[in-house]
């Protein structure tokens, strides 16, 4: 029976199906951070339980930890060092990996587990944090579970669940300049809702997605969640396996060619069908930015907040005039020129080595306008090295950037920093929430380069304006 | 973990599609390294008032504070409920002010998950049926109790109405038996044992060396 990507790796890992419609599914690795993983250390040995196989359990601090330079355990959220600690405490007591604040290897979950390969292709990875679904981009099912489930896959080696139904989303076309990976996502939640895949796993194909390189892959990847997906993968190729090769943790020797011998194989078959599919010409996305407190309330720059007549039921109406008085806009209120005070380049969305060089190309010459608070947190350490040594730091502090040590940092308010209180923000992370960078904090999700440009003209701005000129 | 079978209470609408689990517990109100407590910090964006980032009081016009829907037991809402974080933290805010059912139009899927491993019913309706619901109850909040029945997969609103909902049926033999999902698995050790040794063997190219930089 032809078989889809998610189906060949969903069903390799079956270790029984259940009478009850569920499956015991085998898990291959378990990525901890300091803000639920040592809560589910704790619980699991308070209930007698051992980590079945501490080889496979990494861990790492990204959530809580502060972002300025010179930081330590301490941390601006009140009790924060809390968490840090018992991350470390835990960590040790169960025996498995941790990449401490200091390591060369530390930064977001989801970006080292990819750069140190310790996802692979075909492989089960869960994390108790939903953006697990990045690491789809190298063909994996990244899972994002809660800690009762992470208990579960670190005592049992599984998850217990019912099979996903399967989506497709097939990506065709050239991408416009100034259009990126980031736009791609938001534009599909935008016209199909956040809702738009729920209780699917979806994957991503097509040759838009053959075009991409694999960091924009994982940015695609990284929002899956916020279409309500179960997750997202793209099968993978010579990219992926040139990507791979050499890391620290992918197989050596004969192992490596066994290991790319059967990724080769990862792909649907012609004929696998799915329960859904959509399809994008991604010459149609235009650089995209979001208006309200959904991802799903994504439009064109160009455009802006709703008219409240082309709402299409009274729900929605109510919908839009929350979502617009929580945001500070009129119906039909333009985004192009809207007053900043901050703007944010960082998280496991954005803020890769690629991300940073195309915000560095709009900063460069550039400075940040008076009165915004600018700041760029590189995901990783390895990140923030790679681009000191191409210079971006520079670029970005000349143009009045700060330029951060890697972690979350204000892709969302744990209680310490955060932008204040009616601040109009845009930020190239994932979640457009109400309170997500700081109590009723104004949130405008764009790209890397749409995040730069804004900074400089300090309102909203259309990217392109920015690369023409500099070209 | 606490058995679910028939449960009657008041219900509490919040009708708003995609309320994710920074609203129902934001961040910053997962304060200790602990599963308890939580239940102050449930809508906390929503349940207080601010001068700032200072809480200053109730907010008077939230549902949740409202002397009708003071004890609700039952939220209803719109679609994509619960979407975003994965944090559990909502779940047990939830259950620790006391809601043990939410009723809406579909539901994030990590947090859907989280709810069958504490006893928390996520059940699906069709908007209509929901709204059925809500006018019901706010007719008179503390009269018109709603009535889940997880042994028959029903809710009903009085003589009203009664609905008929279905729940993925392993979260549903667990919810009835208040079963410990961890110790339900390991009741497969031995399918576990035999699986992972064969499939090292397939894949030895996915398995790691024993952590080295412990101590
Ligand atoms: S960067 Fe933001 S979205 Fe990503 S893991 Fe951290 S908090 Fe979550």
């Amino acid at each position: 029976m032809p078989q889809t990507l998610f189906d060949k790796i969903w069903d390799r890992h079956v270790v029984r199906n259940l009478d009850d419609g569920s499956s015991l599914v085998y898990v291959d690795r378990v990525f901890l951070h300091e803000r639920t993983g040592g809560v589910a250390l704790t619980s699991l040995a308070e209930s007698g339980r051992e980590v079945r196989n501490p080889a496979q359990v990494f861990a790492t601090m990204d959530h809580i930890l502060d972002t300025y330079p010179g930081r330590g355990d301490a941390t601006e959220v009140p009790g924060g060092e809390a968490f840090i600690t018992t991350m470390r405490a835990t960590a040790r007591e169960a025996g498995i990996t941790l990449f401490d604040i200091n390591d060369p290897r530390h930064g977001i979950t989801h970006l080292i587990s990819a750069e140190q390969a310790i996802t692979l292709p075909g492989l089960v990875v869960v994390c108790p944090d939903s953006h697990t679904c990045t690491l789809g981009a190298l063909g994996a099912i990244g899972w994002g579970i809660g800690t009762s489930n992470c208990e579960h896959a670190m005592a049992t080696e599984t998850l217990r669940a019912r099979k996903p139904l399967q989506l497709a989303v097939e990506f065709s076309g050239e991408l416009a300049n100034g259009v990126t990976a980031k736009d791609m996502i938001l534009y599909l939640i935008g016209k199909y809702s956040a809702s738009g895949a729920a209780n699917h796993a979806m994957e991503f194909r097509g040759p838009a997605i053959s075009a991409l390189d694999m960091e924009a892959r994982f940015t695609l990847c990284n929002m899956a969640v916020e279409f309500s997906a179960f997750t997202g993968l793209i099968a993978p190729d010579e990219k992926t396996i040139s990507y791979l090769a050499g890391r620290p943790y992918a197989p050596v020797g004969n192992r490596w060619d066994e290991a790319v011998e059967h990724w080769r194989a990862l792909r649907s078959d012609d004929e696998a069908t799915f329960d859904k599919v959509l399809s994008i010409d991604v010459s149609e996305v235009p650089p995209t930015v979001t208006w309200g407190i959904s991802p799903q309330h994504a439009v064109a720059v160009t455009d802006g907040a709703p008219e409240l007549d082309t709402a299409d039921s009274s729900e929605q109406r109510a919908e839009f005039t929350q979502a617009m008085d929580y945001m500070g806009l009129k119906p039909g209120q333009p985004l192009i020129g809207l007053p900043i005070d901050g703007a944010f380049i960082g998280s496991c969305t954005n803020a890769r080595l690629s991300d940073l060089r195309s915000a560095a190309a709009v900063l460069k010459g550039r400075r940040v306008a008076e009165g915004v608070r600018a700041i760029c947190t590189p995901a990783s350490a390895q990140v923030k090295q790679a681009a000191e040594r191409e210079g971006l730091d520079q670029v970005f502090t000349g143009s009045g950037f700060e330029w951060r040590e890697p972690g979350c940092s204000l892709c969302f308010n744990a209680g310490g920093e955060g932008f204040g209180p009616e601040q109009r923000v845009v930020s190239s992370t994932n979640r457009n929430f109400r309170g997500r960078q700081g109590p009723r904090t104004r949130t405008h999700l764009a790209s890397p380069a749409s995040v730069a440009a804004a900074a400089v003209a300090g309102c909203i701005a259309d990217v392109r304006q920015y690369q023409e000129a500099a070209a | 973990m606490r058995a679910f079978t028939v449960h009657q209470g008041v219900a509490a609408p919040i009708m708003q599609d995609n309320i994710d689990t920074d609203q129902l517990i934001p961040s910053r109100e997962m304060k200790r390294v602990s599963k308890s407590g939580l239940g102050a910090g449930l809508f906390a964006g929503w349940r207080y008032r601010y001068d700032g980032s200072q809480k200053i009081g109730p907010a008077e016009d939230f549902v949740l504070n409202q002397p009708a829907y003071r004890d609700a037991s039952i939220l209803l809402s719109g679609r994509n409920f619960g979407c975003g974080s994965s944090r559990e933290h909502a779940v047990w805010a939830l259950t620790d002010f006391g809601i043990r059912a939410i009723i809406a139009e579909g539901f994030g899927a990590i947090f859907r998950m989280n709810c069958g491993r504490n006893g928390l019913l996520a059940i699906d309706l069709p908007a209509d049926q929901i709204t059925a619901l809500q006018r019901f109850c706010e007719a008179d909040p503390q009269a018109h109790r709603l009535t889940i029945d997880l042994t028959n997969n029903r809710v009903d609103a009085g003589d009203q109405h009664s609905f008929a909902f279905s729940i993925d049926e392993a979260d549903r033999h667990m919810l009835l038996n208040g079963l410990d999902f961890i110790d339900f698995s390991l009741q497969f050790r031995d399918d576990i044992n035999r699986f992972a040794e064969a499939y090292r063997q397939q894949h030895s190219w996915a398995v790691l060396p024993p952590p080295s930089n412990v101590g």
